[in-house]
C-alpha cells in the first residue's frame, strides 16, 4: 500500500490519476480505516487529504453562504456558534454519525463519498441545495451533491476525482430545515430511513421546498413530489398527507437486517411529516 | 469448639451487607487490570482462524501450502492436529473447535496459523485455499424439525426422542404432575398460543483472548479469559491429547461473560499452534467471529396452554419448548420446560422439550439458559387470561404463587423460597400504582432459577501482620472478590481492607468448576466462610495453647481469640495480630482451607415491572420505567446485587426489543457486528429500581440466594406484556422490533 499526503488538490488528483489499482481519499478515516480493518476494501493507494491548506476552514462568504474545507469534522459543525443557527438540519444529519470519538474525526465530504444511501449527513446537504467543487486532472468543476452519489459504496466521480470543497447557499430569511432518522434504539445506529426537508415561508406559506430521502433506494432521493406538495400550502393536513404519499411513492426500499420494504416506506412518509413541521415552525423562527 | 455461632443462622452483621469500595476499581480504571488480551511473552506469535463462508458444507480439500511459505509464519493448523479418539461432549467441543470434514454453520473453523506479526498471520490467511463443497443448510428451529429438512449428524438421538421425530431431534424431556386434561375441564377459561423467540448472544465487550505456550513435551502454560479455568485446563488436555496436571492455567480478568465464557472455542488452538511452532502464539477473536462463532442462546419455539377459573386460580397448565443449540446436541430446552411453570404452586402440569439440531453455531450458557424465553411464553399467556377476566395480573399470580412446601412444576417440594414476598413488594412498590398515559402499557412478569452449588475448593492464608489473603478458583464475574472479602472479614473480624481475594491459577488450588449457575457467591462463598472459620479454629488453638488450657475452651469474637468463661481461665483477650506475629514459632503459617460440592442452593424468584410507550405511527418502543424485585437470600455486597439485578434487565431490554441473530437465506449471519446486532445503549434506558427482598436461603451459613440469573427471567416476558398493552396487540415474537410491532398493528387495523 502507497501512503502519501499532498500539499494541494492537484497534486492529490494527479497522485490519484496516476495510481492503479484501488484508490481511497483518507480525511477523517471513519469509513476508509474500518473498511481496511475489516478487510471489506485494502487500498493499493491511501491519499491523505487533510494536510492540504484549507481543508479544516468554515468560512462565511460575503453572500451569507458558507464554504467548509474537506476535513472539517461533525464536532467543529456542531460547535461552530452560527452554522447551525442557518442550517440546523445540515447540521444535526451531520451529528447523529457515530459517537462523540467518531463525531472528532468524521466529515460531511467523508460521508458523501462513502456512497451510502442511509448517510445521514447527506439529506440535509441535499436539501440545502449544498454544492462541491470536484479537483481533477482537467481543473476544477462545480456540482450540486445529489450528483454525486451512484449506488452503494459508489459516487459518479471518475478516476482522479476528489472532493476539494463544500458549498452551502445562504440561507436567507424565513428558511428552516430539518433532518430526522428512524432507528430502533436513540444513538449509534444506522438510519432504517432518514429524511430531510427544507423550506421558506412568506407568512403561513411554503413559497419553496425541498425534501431527501435516505436509505430507501440505493442513493439518496431528491423528491420533486414531495416538494411540491408542500409548496403554496400552510402545513395543513391534506399537504402534510400529500407529502407523505408523495415520500412513501418515492421508496424503492429493500429488506434487510435493518428494516423491510413495508416498514422503510411506511416510515418515510412518517418521517417527512415530522420533519416537515419542525423545519416550518423554524422558518418560522422557532429554535 | 465450644461455640460456633456461624452453625446458627446469622440474623446481624458487622461488614455482609455494607457496600464498601470494589476492590478491582483502581485497576480497572486506571488500565493496570490485565484482561485476556493484555497478556504478553517474549517470541509471541500471533494467531488468526480461518472460519466457513457457508452455513453447510464439505470440505473438500485444505491447501495449505502458499500460506506455509508466505513471510512469517510459523504453524499451520487443522482438525488433524488434535486427538483423535474422543468421545461424549469433548468430541463434540473439538468439533467445534475445529471443523472435521463438514462446516456446520456460517463461521466454522476450519484452519488456524500463526507468524511473526498480526499483519503477516492476516496475509497469509488469504493465502489458505481451501475447497468447499455447499450443501443443504437449515437455521430456522421449526423448520429443522419438518420432513425433508437437511440431516445434521444421523444418528445423534440420545434414545430419549419419541419415535417418528425427524433425526435433527436429538434430545426429548417430559415432566409434571397431574392431569392436564382434567384440569383444563375446570376451567372458565382456556387459552393456547405459540410464541417464538430468536437467538441472542452475551454481548460481553472483551471478545474472547488467549495466550498459549506448550512445548513438544506436552507441558504448557496459558492465560486467557474464561468463566472457568479448570474447565479448560481439562477440556485442552484432552483435545491435545495431553495429561490435565501437564497444563497450568491461569485466569484474567474478565470483560464480561454471562455464561457465554464458561465454554471452550480458541484456548486448544492458540496450543495446538504453540506446540507446533513451539513459541507463544497469542489469539484474539475479532468481533465478528464472536457473533459467528461463539455460543448464542437457542432459537426457542414455543406452545402454552394454560386454564383458568374466573377468579384468576390455574387449573392446568401444559408447554411444549423446541429449542436449537445449533449443530450440536445441547439445547437447554429440558431448562425452558423446568422453569416455564415453576413459579406456581399447580395440581395439573405437564411441559416437554425437544433439543433440535440447525446450522448455528454452538449454544452457550447464557444467564439461566433457557428460561427467559420460557417465561416470556407463559406470562404472555397468564398476562392475556388476566386481560381478558379482568384480573389484577400481580394479584392472580399472587394467588397462584409457589410456596414453602409447594411442590414445583419441575418435581421437587420446595424448601424456604421468597417468591410471595417479591409479589408483595412489587404489589406494594409506588411503580405498580403510577398513572399512565395514553400509549403507555405496563407488563409484569415473574421468574425462576434453580441456581447451583457445584465443585469448590478454597484457601485463606494468614500473614505475619495479621492480614489474610483467600485463593478462590471462581473468575470474579459479578464482584465475587468483594463478597468474599466481606464474608471473610464478617468471620475473622477484621477490617474488609485487609483481605485480598485473589483467583489462583489452576497449579494453586483444587477443582473449581467453573463461574456459572449464580453458585459463587453461594458456593465459594460458603467455602470461604468454612476456611476462615478453619483458620480461626487454628488460632484458637495457638491461644489456647499459650494460655494452657483446652483449645474447646477458647472462642472468637470480633478479631480475638478469648476465653469462653471464667472456668476456661483468666486470659485477656488475644488480638490476630498477636497470634500471626509469632504463628512461625507457634506452630507453623496458619491458613484455612474448604473444600466440598455444596448442594443447598436456594432456588430464587423475581417480580418484574416495566412501563413502555409505543410510537404506533413507526412501532419505536421506549422503555419508561423499570423496577425489579428479587430474593437474594442476604445481599453481602448490595451494590452488586443491585448490579446484578440492572444488568439483567438490561439484557433482557435487548432481547426483548432489537437483539437477535438475523440468518440470510444462505445461512450465514447477516449482523456479526454490534452495529447491527443491537444491544440497548444507555440512553435508551431508564435509571432501572431495584428491591432486594432477603428470604435467608437455609444451605448458606448466611443465608446467601445466588442472583445472576433470575433477574433475566422475568424481563422479556414483562417488556412483552407492557408493549403489547400499549400497542393493543399482543406480540408473540421477540424481539419486538419496530418492523415487526408495525406490522403486528397493520394487521390487527385490517382486522
Amino acid at each position: 500500500m502507497q501512503f502519501h499526503s499532498p500539499t494541494s488538490f492537484a497534486e492529490a488528483a494527479k497522485l490519484a490519476a496516476d495510481a492503479e489499482g484501488i484508490t481511497r481519499f483518507l480525511a477523517g478515516g471513519t469509513d476508509v480505516l474500518v473498511q481496511l480493518r475489516a478487510d471489506a476494501v485494502t487500498p493499493d493507494t491511501l491519499i491523505d487529504i487533510k494536510q492540504i491548506s484549507g481543508t479544516h476552514d468554515i468560512t462565511r462568504r460575503a453572500d451569507g453562504g458558507w464554504d467548509l474545507g474537506v476535513a472539517v469534522t461533525g464536532a467543529e459543525m456542531t460547535e461552530h456558534p452560527d452554522l447551525s443557527t442557518d442550517w440546523p438540519g445540515l447540521v444535526e444529519g451531520m451529528d447523529l454519525i457515530g459517537s462523540t470519538q467518531i463525531q472528532g474525526r468524521a466529515t460531511l465530504t467523508g460521508n458523501l463519498c462513502n456512497g451510502s444511501p442511509a448517510a445521514d449527513g447527506v439529506p440535509g446537504m441535499v436539501t440545502a441545495g449544498v454544492t462541491v467543487t470536484v479537483t481533477g486532472p482537467d481543473g476544477d468543476r462545480v456540482m450540486p451533491v445529489e450528483d454525486i452519489p451512484a449506488g452503494p459504496g459508489r459516487t459518479t466521480l471518475a478516476k482522479g476525482e476528489v472532493i476539494s470543497a463544500v458549498h452551502i447557499p445562504p440561507r436567507g430569511a424565513y428558511g428552516g430545515d430539518a433532518y430526522l432518522r428512524f432507528i430502533p434504539r436513540t444513538e449509534m445506529d444506522i438510519a432504517v430511513v432518514g429524511c430531510s426537508v427544507s423550506l421558506r415561508r412568506d407568512g403561513d406559506v411554503i413559497t419553496e421546498a425541498r425534501v431527501c430521502l435516505g436509505a430507501v433506494a440505493p442513493t439518496v432521493v431528491l423528491v420533486e413530489d414531495a416538494a411540491k406538495a408542500l409548496i403554496g400550502s400552510a402545513l395543513d393536513e391534506a399537504a402534510l398527507d400529500a407529502l407523505a404519499a408523495a415520500a412513501e411513492a418515492a421508496c424503492n426500499p429493500i429488506n434487510d437486517k435493518r428494516g423491510t420494504i413495508e416498514f422503510r416506506t411506511e416510515v418515510a412518509g412518517v418521517l417527512a411529516k415530522r420533519a416537515a413541521k419542525i423545519a416550518y415552525d423554524r422558518a418560522g423562527g422557532a429554535k | 469448639m465450644a461455640r460456633d455461632e456461624f452453625e446458627a443462622e446469622r440474623t446481624t452483621y458487622n461488614f455482609v451487607g455494607t457496600r464498601p469500595d470494589r476492590p478491582d476499581g483502581i485497576d480497572k480504571v486506571t488500565g493496570r487490570a490485565r484482561f485476556g488480551a493484555d497478556m504478553t511473552a517474549p517470541g509471541m506469535l500471533h494467531a488468526v482462524i480461518l472460519r466457513s463462508p457457508h452455513a453447510h458444507a464439505k470440505i473438500v480439500k485444505i491447501d495449505t501450502s502458499k500460506a506455509e511459505a508466505a513471510p512469517g509464519v510459523k504453524a499451520i493448523v487443522t482438525r488433524a492436529d488434535f486427538a483423535d479418539g474422543l468421545d461424549g461432549e469433548n468430541w463434540n467441543i473439538l468439533e467445534n473447535v475445529m471443523a472435521g470434514d463438514t462446516a456446520l454453520y456460517d463461521g466454522h473453523a476450519v484452519c488456524a496459523l500463526a507468524a511473526t506479526s498480526m499483519l503477516e498471520a492476516r496475509d497469509a490467511a488469504k493465502l489458505v485455499e481451501i475447497e468447499y463443497e455447499r450443501i443443504p443448510h437449515v437455521t430456522d428451529v421449526d423448520k429443522a424439525m419438518a420432513p425433508g429438512a437437511p440431516v445434521i449428524r444421523e444418528g445423534a438421538d440420545d434414545g430419549s426422542v419419541p419415535a417418528g421425530m425427524h433425526p435433527n431431534v436429538v434430545r426429548y424431556h417430559e415432566s409434571g404432575h397431574g392431569d392436564v386434561e382434567a384440569g383444563f375441564a375446570k376451567a372458565d377459561l382456556v387459552l393456547e398460543e405459540t410464541f417464538k423467540t430468536e437467538a441472542t448472544h452475551q454481548g460481553y465487550i472483551e471478545p474472547h483472548a488467549c495466550l498459549g505456550h506448550m512445548g513438544t513435551d506436552g507441558k504448557g502454560e496459558l492465560w486467557c479469559c474464561t468463566q472457568g479455568h479448570w474447565n479448560v485446563q481439562k477440556v485442552c488436555a484432552a483435545l491435545l491429547g495431553t495429561e490435565t496436571s501437564a497444563l497450568r492455567v491461569t485466569a484474567s480478568e474478565i470483560g464480561g461473560g454471562f455464561g457465554g465464557k464458561t465454554a471452550v472455542f480458541i484456548e486448544p488452538v492458540a496450543l495446538a499452534l504453540s506446540r507446533k511452532a513451539n513459541r507463544p502464539v497469542k489469539l484474539v477473536m475479532p468481533r465478528a467471529d464472536v457473533f459467528r462463532a461463539t455460543g448464542p442462546t437457542s432459537p426457542a419455539s414455543m406452545d402454552i396452554k394454560i386454564g383458568m377459573t374466573k377468579d384468576g386460580t390455574i387449573t392446568a397448565a401444559k408447554g411444549v419448548f423446541r429449542l436449537s443449540g445449533g449443530a450440536f446436541p445441547e439445547a437447554p430446552m429440558e431448562f425452558s420446560a423446568m422453569c416455564a411453570f415453576a413459579c406456581y404452586d399447580l395440581e395439573n402440569v405437564l411441559q416437554m422439550g425437544y433439543d433440535v439440531m440447525s446450522n448455528r453455531p454452538k449454544q452457550a450458557a447464557y444467564r439461566a439458559p433457557g428460561a427467559p424465553m420460557a417465561a416470556f411464553a407463559v406470562e404472555s399467556v397468564l398476562d392475556e387470561m388476566c386481560n381478558q377476566l379482568g384480573l389484577d395480573p400481580l394479584e392472580v399470580r399472587l394467588k397462584n404463587a409457589a410456596k414453602t412446601g409447594s411442590k414445583a412444576s419441575y418435581g421437587p417440594r420446595f424448601d424456604q423460597i421468597g417468591l410471595v414476598e417479591t409479589l408483595e413488594a412489587a404489589i406494594n412498590h409506588p411503580h405498580y400504582k403510577a398513572p399512565l398515559a395514553e400509549g403507555q402499557g405496563r407488563g409484569v412478569a415473574c421468574g425462576f432459577w434453580f441456581n447451583h452449588g457445584g465443585e469448590t475448593s478454597v484457601s485463606l492464608m494468614l500473614s505475619e501482620d495479621g492480614t489474610a489473603q483467600i485463593a478462590v478458583g471462581t473468575p470474579d464475574i459479578g464482584g465475587s472478590r468483594a463478597s468474599m472479602a466481606l464474608m471473610a472479614a464478617e468471620v475473622l473480624g477484621i477490617p474488609y481492607e485487609n483481605i485480598r481475594c485473589v483467583i489462583a491459577d489452576t497449579s494453586s488450588l483444587g477443582y473449581n468448576e467453573i463461574s456459572h449457575g449464580s453458585r459463587v457467591t453461594y458456593a465459594s462463598g460458603l467455602a470461604t466462610i468454612k476456611a476462615a472459620k478453619d483458620a480461626v479454629n487454628r488460632m484458637c488453638q495457638r491461644a489456647a495453647a499459650k494460655w494452657g488450657i483446652d483449645p474447646d475452651a477458647v472462642y472468637w469474637e470480633d478479631g480475638y481469640a478469648k476465653p469462653s468463661g471464667p472456668n476456661a481461665g483468666e486470659f485477656d483477650p488475644m488480638h490476630i495480630t498477636e497470634i500471626t506475629a509469632n504463628m512461625g514459632a507457634t506452630g507453623g503459617p496458619i491458613n484455612g482451607h474448604f473444600e466440598a460440592t455444596p448442594e443447598g442452593a436456594g432456588v430464587s424468584f423475581g417480580t418484574h415491572i416495566v412501563d413502555a410507550e409505543v410510537d404506533p405511527e413507526t412501532g419505536h418502543t421506549k422503555i419508561l420505567r423499570y423496577t425489579v424485585v428479587q430474593d437474594a437470600g442476604k445481599a453481602v455486597h448490595p451494590t452488586y446485587v443491585e448490579g446484578q439485578y440492572q444488568g439483567g434487565a438490561v439484557q433482557g431490554i435487548g432481547w426483548a426489543l432489537n437483539e437477535e441473530y438475523i440468518y440470510g437465506e444462505d445461512g450465514s449471519l447477516q449482523n456479526a457486528l454490534f452495529l447491527d446486532y443491537r444491544v440497548p445503549v444507555a440512553s435508551d434506558l431508564p435509571m432501572i429500581d431495584t428491591v432486594i427482598v432477603e428470604v435467608p436461603n437455609p444451605g448458606h451459613p448466611f443465608g446467601v440466594r445466588g442472583v445472576g440469573e433470575t433477574g433475566i427471567v422475568p424481563p422479556l416476558a414483562a417488556i412483552a406484556n407492557a408493549v403489547s398493552n400499549a400497542a393493543g396487540v399482543r406480540m408473540r415474537q421477540l424481539p419486538a422490533s419496530p418492523p415487526r410491532i408495525l406490522a403486528a398493528l397493520k394487521d390487527r387495523d385490517a382486522g
